[in-house]
């Protein structure tokens, strides 16, 4: 089996459960929505009751702050865009999830990446990677610690010396300022995926540079002299 | 599990150190992924690699979380 492009290993393409047999519920939508007619109509209809519920809720939780109506607005378009890719793919589905579940992920996707947008349509993003520092002024959170201070100074010559010019604005737009994926996607006119790939290799590059500091990362963020 | 700011700066920084799956891959194993966890399965052997990705991935992780919970209410 051939691995996606993308992080290093891809190892849930290959060992994935093979496509089992639908559940009643889920086989009765997939029969009615493959129907013609009034029957038809009724399970379109039914479906997308369903993905504006699941849009509304992701909408709730992403953008709480936005006037109702926006938000109610954007569940709407999000649960429209999701209706058509849902009814586009419906031979893919293979019953390895009930079918409401996958339905949901379309409609949740959607309002996810919408409501992230509409809340940082009028916000700049720098890509300017010298105004940051992972090392606040005073004297509270993470550097008051001295151990925490020494390693987020060899972070942070690691971000400006290890990395390319590229990953080192994804870097730091995604994992310092804290610019959502999609947003940074958008402007740079890429994808999710194919940025995600690029902060993955900048991961990797930081840890080697720490590595070549001496200092191993564990998983709790406690930290290691290995020399 | 709550994360001290250092550990939070570091897992944003650094990621999860595992293997993981594409924000792709993650998309598509999304809803056996949480059926099994809901259900009280298997989770991982439905996703190999996607929970280092959620660890990793913010967006793919919030869509996780909002598909768990809309799936649990059921
Ligand atoms: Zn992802």
């Amino acid at each position: 089996m051939t691995q996606r492009a993308g992080t290093d290993v891809d190892v849930a393409a290959q060992t994935g459960p093979q496509p089992a047999e639908l559940d009643e519920d889920s086989a009765r939508w997939m029969s009615s929505l493959r129907s013609t007619g009034a029957r038809r109509d009724q399970a379109v209809a039914d479906l997308h009751a369903l993905l504006l519920r699941a849009a509304r809720f992701e909408a709730g939780r992403r953008a709480g702050g936005m006037p109702a109506a926006d938000r109610d607005d954007l569940a709407m378009q999000a649960a429209d865009d999701a209706l058509m890719q849902v009814l586009g793919k419906l031979d893919t589905f293979e019953g390895r999830s009930r079918f409401t579940t996958w339905a949901y992920k379309f409609a949740i996707y959607e309002a996810g990446v919408k409501a992230r947008r509409r809340i940082w349509q009028d916000r700049e993003v720098t890509l300017e990677a010298e105004s940051w520092s992972l090392i606040p002024d005073t004297g509270s959170g993470p550097a008051a610690e001295a151990e925490g201070r020494e390693l987020l100074h060899a972070l942070e010559d690691g971000i400006r010396t290890a990395l390319t010019p590229h990953q080192r604005n994804v870097l730091v737009a995604l994992a310092v300022t804290g610019v959502p994926i999609d947003v940074l996607s958008d402007r740079l006119g890429t994808t999710r995926g194919a940025l995600y790939k690029t902060l993955h290799d900048a991961r990797r590059k930081l840890r080697g540079h720490l590595g070549d500091q001496g200092l191993a990362v564990l998983a709790d963020g406690y930290v290691k002299e290995t020399r | 599990m709550t994360a001290t700011p250092l550990a939070d700066t570091l897992r944003r920084l650094l990621g999860p150190g595992k293997p993981e799956v594409t924000c792709e891959t993650c998309f598509d194993l999304l809803d056996q992924y949480v059926d099994a966890e809901v259900l009280g399965q298997d989770a991982d052997a439905a996703g190999p690699g996607l929970r280092a990705h959620l660890d990793g991935c913010p967006a793919c992780a919030d869509e996780n979380d909002t598909l768990r919970a809309l799936v649990a209410f059921e």
